[in-house]
């Protein structure tokens, strides 16, 4: 990096990339040439910076001036102005919504204030593409660290972090290590999980595009420690630019020998594939991913066997999840003290996530475990949208449940949630505010688990279609009070008797969503009401006597349901309404209502 | 390792490692309800899907309830098989897994055979509660000629996958799909006429429900029966004997010949035939053919194909069509004792009538699915109509108000009724080879057998070989039963034959016939098979005549009709031909 004076980062993360960072990389390239700096100033494709909400985002060094939404018109003016001329962008600039100032450097946003980078350490600070730049940032160095030590040592050192998997379950790490380790093998296999599927959840993508060596480097630490001589990385063929960086990364340390024979002179050789998946939400679960690599159908088996025992093809493997191993370079450069000391005493380090829904900051996050959720929905998230009322937050996905205002300032670790009814998961982390129906977002989790759901055991197979079916009658005002106790039996059925996580976990959002808000089933099977007024089929719309008789809404009403004399108030038809709502939009004079 | 002492319902009981808690539940007399498990000692098959979740108890310091199937137990666990936690979970479950199920019992194949309703019944279920108005999971029907698949009553046990691919290595069914539309089905949801199937119908024999069940020809039978211008005659299959007995409530391993005929000529049969017969034809045939290749081999031709395969089974000769397309010269193109039985009904027995082979209709009774599918191949140009299985027979039985029990024994009809004790244990793994090297010893070395009774052809594991002294001549035999074994040897031949096999049998389901996917369903208890397979060697025992060689009608057909064994006329009505078949 050393004969530039200058760079830009361009966050070259999917979501950015889909709002033109090409071309907004494409066009500062070619005014940086115009301006003939192109020797001075290095244009960067980055990874993800996680400020997703206000993408695309582009960052210049070495002053940290940090532009969002820039367009690939911008480009000019961000060159002629702020590279040529030393003059900032104003009207590119984040603008705080607490003061309405903009502000320039990133490390003053509330957004980055309170987060803490450690798996995201290098995700919008280097050059995925490019292995020196991770080399640069100590990549591979904990590599060389771990070859010095021996197997124990190693796992100890994992051990003593307190490093949890960060795929959902929080096993700890270390001793997942350890049962490989000790299970003599010829043949033995890590295995990187990267088939993330939570809806609305990118931690393990933005990982893999913004920083693939590190999870390179960790596997073939993990690799050394347990006695595999293979890594295979089991990802969702959906994540095209993550595969490519993965295989870009992948052939780079081949290149550089840090895989391959004979790492670093060590003795030690272990290599990495890429094991494609069809995006199968159960194959993220161990045993269930081990099928699908072995060209099985993606279904789990129960376990004992273990994969440490008994993996891929039958031999002791050690599965963890991507973000786990992101962790794993910096234990080792950092040490397994300076680890531990993050977080809370049963969860270590950091966790990332993926804030979305009605919160004002969406975006990808890092924070320190135990930091409270108030924390992270009202300092980082900003808040919610549009000045609504907080509701809940789901947290841990499809499998998790849904924590209200009294749990917001409870220190976020996995035993924590669990204790509240949720979970980590892999870091999902969707805000809700008063305009979500509860019983509308139990059904949204249900209808996920239900397709998602493998079919092999009866409970999942049978019982989320059930409880999704029981769901659509309450939220279509068909629900019966019987119907609500019927939800809660099945729901713990199915949590006691299920195969495997996806459907133990599958009836958490119903059981925590009814834990607090059962006054909200209550009124969709009693009052045929949904207090939310989301769910269309217990809705009316209503004209009331402000209307003037302009004709607007009986105009724009698809179905022909209003009908009216001009100047006098008009009537909607209940039978014909499809609850479109065009007719409230189009309403100038706050005449019709929903109720 | 030592003894694990658990505890189940405050019994406390040691075990060995391994064993799962559904085991040492049964060893203290705990009982626990299973539907999709099934433990087939003998054939080494397992299925441990662990997907019902009808076994699940609870073990105290675990979170979830464990299925008893899959759990193995561990030192010091203390197990309870009937909290109520647990039987009410057993109860939702089940009641979910009725609420996806067609209500039809009454008109359904496996009534009074369902797994699925037998349990129903233990658990005293007398409403579903929940789901009862829910979706119900449908599928497009499919018929094969052997086989019915009506995937509507799946209960994703995933037996039927298990036995196609473990045991039988076959690989046409799989899981397809996911959620509440997850069901077994072959690979690209194609028929299963156009996939790999051997309609071996070892799934059928194992499905719990009606899910798998066979393609029923029974009426097709009664409709022939009523038809005055036509000659039905009967031909029953060598295992079909030691089973029947079972549909009426008689011990397994009963034998029955005396009844079936005695039941056949009631229900109208005009001829009441044996297969027998003609597998003592095929011996003729398959066993001149092994003659002729042996020698050919001893003169020094380089060029004759060893070692000789058995072609009796329809499974088998399917298996091979579509699985090793390459080795299509190497069975014998001896017909099976069926077809053989058919070609010489509809020719020599219907000349001998002096009545047209059109006014002939000829059904046989096997234990078999895929022999339906057999008879209705091209090649063999209506031979035999109709096939049946031994289960369909028990239906026309009942349905004719016999009282099976009670009817005398009666001896079946001529000339193609008598068989030799070596035609019989064509019904049991080894029997084939075993009634060939008796009659090849006689033929090759002119000398007369001192004990026919071959024991080291005889057993029940998978893969087996011995070595008989036929004259100077070490002959060098295998056997196997169950598709996997029969892979397994075939894959030696196409390596070369490095065990340099002279001839091997092979039966696509295992125990042979015996275990064939039409006879009384076993329910998961292989002690059945043993005791069918000890009656078929008890009656081969009882036979006056024990070489195929010595039978006096097969002689007289010989010297009548064919001339002599591999002759045109035999070449032309006796043997076949393969055809490699690329299925999915």
């Amino acid at each position: 990096m050393s004969k530039y004076t200058m760079h830009i980062l361009v966050c070259g993360g999917t979501g950015c990339l889909s709002s033109q960072s090409n071309e907004i990389v494409n066009e500062l390239e070619t005014y940086i040439k115009e301006a003939n700096m192109q020797d001075t100033v290095q244009i960067l494709k980055t990874g993800c910076f996680g400020f997703c909400e206000k993408g695309p985002v582009v960052k210049i060094l070495p002053d940290n001036t940090f532009y969002v939404q820039v367009k690939p018109e911008d480009a000019k003016e961000l060159v002629q102005e702020h590279i040529v001329k030393g003059r900032k962008v104003e009207r590119l600039l984040y603008v705080d919504p607490a003061n309405q100032k903009s502000i320039s450097d990133s490390k003053h946003m509330d957004f980055y204030k309170k987060q803490m980078r450690v798996a995201l350490r290098n995700c919008g600070f280097i050059d995925p593409n490019n292995i020196e730049e991770y080399i640069a940032r100590d990549g591979y160095q904990a590599l060389g660290m771990a070859l010095n030590m021996d197997q124990q040592a190693v796992i100890d050192e994992v051990k003593r972090s307190g490093l949890r998997g960060r795929g959902g379950g929080g096993f700890p790490t270390g001793l997942k290590w350890e049962f490989a380790y000790k299970n003599k093998s010829d043949e033995k296999y890590v295995v990187c999980n990267a088939d993330e599927g939570d809806p609305g959840a990118f931690m393990d993508r933005s990982i893999l595009e913004g920083d693939p060596h590190s999870i390179v480097e960790a596997m073939a630490i993990c690799g050394y420690a347990i006695g595999a001589k293979k890594g295979l990385v089991y990802i969702r063929a959906e994540y095209p630019l993550a595969v490519q960086r993965l295989e870009n990364a992948i052939l780079s340390a081949r290149e550089y020998g840090l895989l391959g024979e004979n790492i670093l002179g060590s003795g030690f050789s272990f290599d990495i594939d890429i094991k494609f998946g069809a995006g199968a939400f159960v194959c993220g679960e161990e045993t269930a991913l081990i099928h699908s690599m072995e060209g099985m159908r993606g279904e789990p088996t129960t376990k004992p066997p273990f994969p440490a025992e008994s993996g891929y093809w039958g031999k002791p493997t050690n599965v963890n999840n991507v973000e786990t191993f992101a962790n794993i370079p910096v234990i080792f450069l950092k040490g397994a003290d300076w680890f531990a000391s993050i977080g809370t005493e049963k969860s270590k380090g950091t966790k990332v996530f993926a804030l979305a829904g009605k919160i004002n900051n969406v975006g990808l996050i890092e924070v320190p475990m135990g930091i409270t959720l108030r924390e992270v929905i009202y300092d980082i998230g900003g808040g919610i949208k549009g000045g609504k009322k907080f509701k809940a937050v789901q947290t841990g996905g499809p499998s998790g449940g849904c924590l209200t205002e009294k749990d917001l300032d409870t220190p976020i670790d996995f035993d924590n949630l669990i204790a509240k009814g949720s979970m980590m998961g892999s870091g999902g982390m969707i805000v809700m505010d008063e305009d979500d129906c509860m019983p509308a977002v139990a059904k949204f989790y249900l209808e996920f688990t239900e397709e998602e759901s493998c079919g092999k055991c009866t409970p999942c197979r049978v019982g989320t279609k059930r409880l999704l079916e029981i769901l659509d009658k309450i939220t279509k005002g068909k629900g019966t009070i019987q119907d609500i106790d019927t939800l809660k039996e099945l729901s713990e059925i199915i949590k006691d008797t299920a195969l495997c996580g996806l459907g133990q976990t599958a009836p958490n959002p119903i059981l925590s969503t009814l834990k607090v808000f059962e006054d909200e089933y209550v009124a969709h099977v009693k009052d045929k009401k949904c207090p939310a007024g989301q769910c269309s089929a217990l809705l009316q719309y209503r004209i009331t006597d402000k209307c003037i008789g302009c004709t607007a809404c009986s105009r724009v009403c698809p179905v022909n349901a209003i009908t009216g004399k001009v100047k006098e108030k008009h009537e909607i038809d209940q039978a014909k309404c499809i609850k479109c709502g065009a007719c409230m939009e189009k309403c100038k004079f706050a005449a019709i209502v929903k109720e | 390792m030592s003894d694990l002492k658990i505890t189940i319902d405050g019994k406390v009981v040691n075990v060995k490692p391994g064993t799962t808690v559904l085991e040492a539940a049964k060893m203290v007399g705990v009982e626990i309800p299973t539907l999709c498990h099934l433990d087939l000692h003998d054939t080494k098959m397992v299925n441990q899907a662990a997907s019902c979740r009808i076994c699940v108890v609870e073990i105290e310091g675990r979170k979830n309830l464990a299925p008893a199937c899959a759990t193995p137990v561990t030192d010091g666990m203390v197990i309870n098989t009937r909290s109520v936690r647990v039987l009410n979970a057993r109860k939702v479950v089940l009641e979910l897994l009725l609420s996806d199920h067609p209500k039809d019992c009454l008109v359904c194949e496996k009534s009074g055979n369902c797994e699925l309703q037998d349990i129903a019944i233990r658990f005293g279920i007398r409403d579903i509660t929940i789901g009862k108005d829910g979706a119900q999971s449908t599928y497009r029907k499919d018929e094969s000629k052997a086989i019915v698949r009506d995937m509507d009553k799946c209960i994703m046990c995933r037996r039927c996958e298990t036995m196609c691919n473990k045991v039988q290595s076959v690989g046409a069914l799989s899981g397809i799909n996911r959620g509440f539309n997850a069901v077994v089905a072959p690979a690209f949801e194609v028929d299963l006429v156009d996939s790999v199937c051997t309609h071996c119908g070892q799934c059928v024999a194992v499905c719990p429900t009606g899910a798998l069940c066979e393609k029923e020809h029974t009426w097709d039978v009664v409709k022939h029966l009523a038809n005055k211008d036509k000659v039905v005659v009967v031909q029953t299959a060598p295992a079909v004997r030691v089973a029947l007995g079972e549909e009426f409530g008689m011990e397994p391993g009963t034998i029955v010949t005396g009844k079936m005929v005695a039941a056949l000529r009631r229900l109208g049969f005009d001829y009441v035939f044996d297969t027998d017969f003609a597998a003592d034809v095929t011996i003729m045939e398959e066993g001149s053919e092994l003659i002729d290749r042996l020698t050919k081999f001893k003169n020094g031709d380089k060029d004759v194909k060893l070692p000789i395969l058995t072609s009796c089974c329809p499974a088998w000769v399917n298996f091979v069509e579509s699985q090793f397309p390459d080795l299509l010269d190497v069975p014998s193109t001896a017909k099976s004792p069926q077809q053989m039985f058919g070609a010489i009904a509809k020719n020599y027995f219907a000349e001998k009538l002096n009545i047209p082979r059109e006014n002939m209709v000829v059904v046989s009774i096997m234990p078999c699915l895929a022999k339906k599918y057999e008879a209705s191949r091209e090649e063999f140009n209506n031979d035999v109509d109709i096939s049946i299985s031994t289960r369909e027979l028990a239906h026309l039985i009942r349905q004719a108000n016999i009282d099976f029990a009670k009817l005398p024994e009666e001896d079946f009809d001529n000339p193609l009724g008598e068989s030799t004790g070596a035609s019989v244990i064509f019904g049991t793994t080894g029997g084939v080879i075993e009634a060939a090297v008796r009659t090849a010893y006689e033929l090759i070395t002119g000398e007369t057998l001192g004990k026919v009774d071959f024991e080291d052809l005889r057993g029940f594991e998978g893969v087996r070989h011995a070595t008989v002294k036929v004259g100077d001549m070490d002959l060098n035999i295998g056997i196997a039963h169950g598709l996997s074994n029969a892979r397994d040897l075939l894959n030696e031949v196409r390596n070369g034959n490095p065990r340099n096999f002279h001839a091997i049998e092979i039966m696509a389901c295992p125990g042979g016939c015996i275990g064939g996917g039409g006879q009384p369903y076993h329910h998961g208890n292989t002690e059945i098979l043993k005791k069918r397979q000890a009656a078929i060697y008890q009656e081969d025992k009882n036979k006056p005549i024990r070489k195929s060689h010595e039978n006096p009608f097969v002689q007289e057909l010989y010297k009548e009709y064919f001339g002599k064994p591999m002759s045109h006329k035999a070449h032309e009505l006796l043997h076949t031909h393969y055809e490699a078949k690329d299925r999915v």
